[in-house]
């Protein structure tokens, strides 16, 4: 009696396992089974309109072939100038959480607020510059896109430089000041240089975290169906196209926008598989 | 004084940098040069460490600044009428509050069991081998911006969910009296249901990767005591690992709402657009972001331009709250791990 209702149990716990761990494979089966979806149709629909002319040409007014040159150029150019502010801020801010004030009131303040700014919807920051920026020079500006870019690079590059450093061993700092070495020069010498493959890591994530983003561009840098590199009127990116284009009527432009997504992808995962590689470089070395 | 034979070390650094080092005095001047840069690299840094919290209190300055006009106009109103009509100047939010609500809501509840479930499949059941491949796929997700989520999700998810998925639902829920309102209408393929599964998709990487973390940061040693009094695998799980990880997976998923709050181009490109509230989860309707993403362009007049930054001062506060309950509880459990 005993017996046949421990067996009965001890069934019913295995049932029970058995069912749960098959749900494990397949949740696991399902969240990859999206990313091989998204990206065979990205790749399928991409890869039929990609050819030089994309490249080469301008975007075209609809009904007529084109390419994407104008936004990519954007793009690249607001890129550019947002990590060449974002990057020296985040990393200032960074090395004063790890280096200086370690156990500061203010650096737990500022990894607090800095961890929410990190994931805060990107919409918020381009109202922001759109407010700060925009509306005093009375009109739209590529310089606007870059800096609300840079407002989304700075948390990103603060994180990750704070955490690298905080994992370069002190007693490479102690060695440092043992032979005089002012605290400056050992931080930009011998901390920087320790934990410069988790650094770069962190610029390669910012960049790929920008190079999609589209919301904070739509009301900065607008957008510009024409070749323009003049920062002060609107500039034209990848994202904000690929926005304008998909939602039209027009099939020319759908199938640019699919390019285009193809494009921005690409990069982004290539930038991401860069970091990657480095970061584990670094934990094996 | 100086030790013979060699010069001094900070010497030697000196002239490494190009500055030649005649004698004692040249040396003071040159060490008080360095004392000076050094003040000025530490105050450089912490200026640069405020700024972050400068953003940050320019973000909430220059939203409550932009939405002054409105919220002097409609008051708390604001929060609860649903009309939205640019033409009278009538604005209400109650209509895009609860489209981002409802999205975000039925994105967790797909997104935390799956995530759970492939966080469970990777500490307890994947081989090593694999493990590390089948995590960065995951993370992969993460990574394509949320713009590929929706030109995926308008040309490819939302026609064949009207297609193949939604009208099965109709027919499904159809005779039961409460999911019958809940899946009313025709099948648009775009709307709130849509929105919501694709914002599942997108919040799916954030989640896992942080139950992972937080599942492998609990002791083997509990584990293996579980296991030596024969508790199946699942058991283990459910009643070891998940009760140690809570706080850590909690955390984990207020900062996956968060981010299913505030995402905006997967979501206006799937949502319809429609500021309106309808009982079907089926029917169009609108987020915060999308209605921002969408109209602040093509907004004339300062009211209408301050109704739109007001909705984001109300997507910042929501986001801020979860965001900041996520970050402390997840810094509550690294104190507990850490000490």
């Amino acid at each position: 009696m005993a017996a046949t209702f421990q067996s009965s149990l001890y069934a019913s716990r295995r049932r029970r396992n058995r069912i749960s761990m098959g749900l494990a494979f397949a949740a696991t089966a399902f969240g990859l089974s999206w990313l091989v979806l998204i990206l065979a149709v990205l790749l399928w629909e991409g890869f039929s309109g990609l050819s030089l002319s994309v490249f080469t040409e301008m975007t075209p007014p609809p009904g007529s072939a084109g390419g994407l040159l104008n936004p990519i150029a954007g793009s690249l150019i607001m890129t550019t100038i947002a990590v060449l502010i974002g990057t020296p801020l985040g990393i200032l801010a960074g090395t004063y959480m790890a280096e200086y004030g370690r156990y500061d009131r203010l650096t737990t303040v500022v990894r607090f607020i800095n961890d929410i700014l990190l994931s805060a919807p990107s919409i918020v920051v381009g109202l922001f510059v759109y407010e700060v920026m925009v509306a005093q020079m009375g009109h739209f500006s590529g310089w606007a896109g870059a800096v609300s870019l840079a407002v989304i690079v700075v948390p990103v590059v603060v994180r990750t430089t704070e955490d690298m450093l905080i994992l370069v061993p002190d007693t490479l700092r102690e060695a440092a000041a043992s032979i005089g070495l002012p605290r400056s020069l050992m931080i930009t010498k011998v901390a920087y240089r320790a934990a410069r493959a988790g650094m770069v890591t962190g610029v390669l994530l910012a960049i790929a975290r920008i190079s999609g983003e589209t919301a904070p561009l739509l009301f900065t840098a607008l957008n510009n169906q024409f070749w323009s590199l003049n920062l002060n009127a609107p500039v034209a990116s990848l994202p904000v196209v690929i926005f304008q284009f998909a939602l039209s009527p027009y099939h020319d432009w759908q199938k640019l926008a699919w390019t285009g997504a193809l494009i921005i992808t690409l990069a982004v995962l290539a930038l991401s598989i860069i970091a990657r590689t480095l970061a584990v470089q670094r934990k094996t070395s | 004084m100086q030790p013979t034979g060699r010069p001094p070390v900070v010497d030697v650094a000196l002239q490494g940098r190009g500055i030649a080092v005649a004698d004692q005095m040249d040396r003071a001047k040159v060490l008080q040069r360095l004392r000076l840069g050094d003040a000025a690299y530490r105050h450089l840094t912490r200026a640069a460490a405020i700024t972050v919290l400068v953003i940050l209190g320019g973000i909430i300055i220059s939203l409550v600044w932009g939405s002054l006009p409105a919220l002097r106009a409609f008051g708390i109103s604001f929060l609860y009428e649903e009309a939205w009509n640019p033409v009278t100047e009538k604005f209400g939010a109650i209509a895009p509050i609860y489209g981002t609500i409802v999205t975000s809501v039925i994105a967790m509840l797909i997104a935390v069991p799956v995530g759970l479930f492939i966080a469970v499949f990777l500490t307890e059941l994947c081989p090593m081998w694999l493990r590390r491949p089948v995590g960065i796929a995951i993370e992969l997700l993460a990574g394509i911006p949320s713009i590929i989520y929706g030109i995926w999700g308008l040309f490819v998810f939302a026609p064949f969910l009207q297609q193949h998925v939604q009208p099965f639902i109709i027919s499904l829920f159809g005779e039961i009296p409460v999911l019958s309102n809940l899946f009313a209408g025709p099948p648009y393929g775009i709307g709130i249901l849509t929105a919501g599964l694709i914002l599942a998709i997108m919040v799916l990487p954030f989640v896992t990767s942080i139950s992972r973390d937080v599942f492998e940061a609990v002791p083997p040693v509990l584990k293996e005591a579980a296991y030596g009094l024969g508790c199946t695998t699942w058991e283990v799980c459910r009643y070891v690992v998940l009760p140690y990880a809570r706080v850590g997976v909690i955390g984990g998923v207020m900062l996956g709402l968060g981010r299913a709050l505030g995402e905006t181009m997967a979501v206006t490109f799937v949502i319809g657009n429609a500021h309106r509230i309808s009982g079907s989860l089926l029917a169009p309707g609108t987020t915060i972001s999308a209605t921002i993403a969408n109209e602040f362009t093509e907004a004339v007049g300062d009211l209408y331009t301050s109704a739109l930054i007001a909705l984001g001062l109300i997507l910042f506060v929501i986001t801020f709250i979860v965001l900041a309950a996520a970050r402390l509880m997840l810094m509550r459990l690294n104190a507990r791990v850490g000490g």
